[in-house]
């Protein structure tokens, strides 16, 4: 199914090719509301990570962490052998300058539940914005580009329409498009079907496959469980802030080992079954 | 097919024709009044002192606009910035320029000499001329009110703007000029219009420290002539002619900035 790309064999650190994520006991608190409690876990250059778990489990967070959109407390994440967000000297770890974090962030796509593309801004102007005002790219070779990501996602024809003239499926695709012209090493998507009509999802999770089949590195939070069983390298299912457990697919979503992720999975499938 | 017939609004009627009977009224009381003589009206509408001051009062309103709009679009980021120290300030500043009379400040600026003689190495009235002291003064205050308009703006647009921005790598600076100012501008427009319609129209306040603007001017003929009514409607139709402009103007800004709405009740 997934072709000649390279699988991360086993799901231990050691196994895997080059680690291209790599968190180490990461803490993240709101106030006194501890939301990630101690998070750890590594993605291998051209893996396919799926986190679920119930809402408010801290996987979205946890996404966002890895690009900075929120600062973690404790803990350490890397990015392609980086640290993300600070500088470490002697004991310490400094916070990065705006514009250091800016330019780890052009290395990581992300793509959002609710699109956020620019509203002002044509499906053209939402792709080549970052490459030309980020990376300071010929508007010229921005917009090649950009239409080359167009035709991938099959969105050619409507480079000057704005983002209110497109369904939810069109303008996610968009999103996708407008996170890969930055020619990112790693792809977030924090649940990028949720709010999608169903009769949508297809084409987003469409798209998504055909960079899966790519070899993009990608960390996918999700409730399409059909994803993440037949797309995903490994499936890593959260509660409560920690990482219940995590390994294939064909393990975790068909054998789980634990109570919680049993009890998850068994709401899920009958929520399916149900719609 | 039977042919429908709407209700008869007698109310809408009956309300239509006294508003009409109104304004007929209003028109006339102008118009035939024998206390009013309308040759002196004619003879200064276009007069050129007149119409210097309708360009002093111009040339007042668009700076005082220009330093209004980029001194309030710094103390909105500063309203919303992390350092308690920038919010005070710019709190501060909102609070006494927007909680005093506008008369008392251009009053205060056109004769800060009393208070500064000299600013740096310049005498104060040399620098502050009554039209340096206008601009600053009507500038100065609008920041104010543009500084809330353009604040609540900022807070318009969607939050997810802000972080799709951050997460392509966009530093702050770059996000707000790029991504969030244009699209606050939508929300910004219609108060900012309408803001600057008032400006227009407190630019006369300056002719209390002779700032040469257009009700300078009709004051300074009706001094002489007494027909002190016959100026002020003179004065009055050029007011209602910039208005009108900016009313216009407002009108196709908005229209070319609704262009990213087109088909928004059709998409979904």
């Amino acid at each position: 199914m997934r072709g000649a790309r390279v699988r991360a064999e086993a799901d231990s650190a050691a196994a895997g090719p080059r680690a291209m994520v790599s968190a180490q006991d990461v803490h993240k608190r709101y106030g006194h509301d501890e939301v990630l409690r101690g998070i750890t876990l590594e993605v291998a250059a051209g893996e396919v990570l799926c986190l679920i778990g119930p809402s408010g489990s801290g996987k979205s967070t946890f996404l966002r962490c890895i690009n900075h959109l929120e600062k973690i407390h404790a803990g350490r994440i890397e990015v392609d052998g980086e640290l993300i967000g600070y500088r470490e000297r002697g004991d310490r770890l400094y916070e990065l300058h705006e514009r250091e974090i800016c330019r780890q962030r052009t290395h990581i796509g992300m793509v959002f539940q609710r699109f956020n593309l620019f509203a002002h801004q044509t499906v053209l102007g939402n792709i080549v914005e970052a490459p030309v005002h980020v990376k300071h790219e010929t508007r010229a070779e921005a917009t090649e580009r950009a239409m080359a990501l167009l035709k991938r996602v099959g969105l050619a024809d409507k480079a000057g329409a704005y983002p209110s003239q497109l369904s939810g499926g069109q303008q996610q695709r968009v999103a996708i498009a407008r996170a890969l012209a930055m020619q990112p090493k790693l792809m977030l998507f924090d649940e990028p079907t949720s709010a999608l009509d169903p009769e949508l999802v297809d084409e987003v999770l469409a798209v998504m496959r055909s960079l899966v089949d790519e070899g993009m590195t990608m960390i996918v939070v999700t409730h399409e469980m059909a994803f993440a069983r037949d797309a995903g390298d490994r499936v890593a299912f959260m509660d409560g802030g920690v990482i219940v457990e995590s390994g294939p697919p064909g393990d975790v979503l068909a054998r789980p080992q634990h109570e919680r992720t049993r009890a998850f999975l068994a709401r899920v499938i009958d929520g399916a079954r149900a719609a | 097919m039977k042919r429908i017939v709407p209700v008869r609004r007698h109310g809408l009627w009956l309300s239509s024709a006294i508003v009409i009977a109104l304004l007929a009224l209003l028109a006339n009381s102008v118009w035939r009044n024998p206390n009013i003589v309308h040759a002196v009206i004619w003879q200064y509408q276009f007069a050129p002192a007149i119409l210097q001051g309708l360009r002093t009062t111009v040339v007042l309103a668009a700076l005082a606009e220009i330093i209004g709009v980029v001194f309030g679009v710094v103390l909105a980021v500063m309203r919303l910035s992390a350092s308690p120290v920038l919010r005070l300030g710019s709190g501060l500043y909102t609070w006494l320029l927007r909680g005093t009379p506008l008369l008392v400040q251009i009053l205060v600026w056109g004769n800060l000499a009393l208070l500064f003689e000299t600013i740096g190495p310049f005498r104060t009235n040399a620098l502050l001329t009554p039209f340096v002291a206008s601009v600053v003064a009507l500038g100065l205050n609008e920041a104010a009110y543009m500084a809330e308009i353009v604040r609540a703006g900022i807070l318009a647009v969607d939050r997810g703007q802000f972080e799709a921005s951050m997460a392509l790598g966009m530093s702050r600076a770059v996000a707000l000029r790029r991504i969030i100012l244009p699209q606050a501008l939508r929300v910004i427009i219609p108060p900012a219009g309408n803001q600057f319609i008032s400006l227009l129209k407190a630019t006369s306040l300056v002719s209390v420290i002779a700032g040469g603007d257009l009700l300078t001017a009709a004051e300074n003929i009706s001094s002489a002539n007494l027909h002190t009514l016959e100026l002020m409607l003179v004065a009055t139709f050029w007011y209602l002619t910039l208005t009108t402009i900016t009313s216009v103007g407002q009108y196709f800004m908005e229209r070319r900035l609704g262009r990213s709405d087109a088909g928004r009740q059709g998409a979904r």
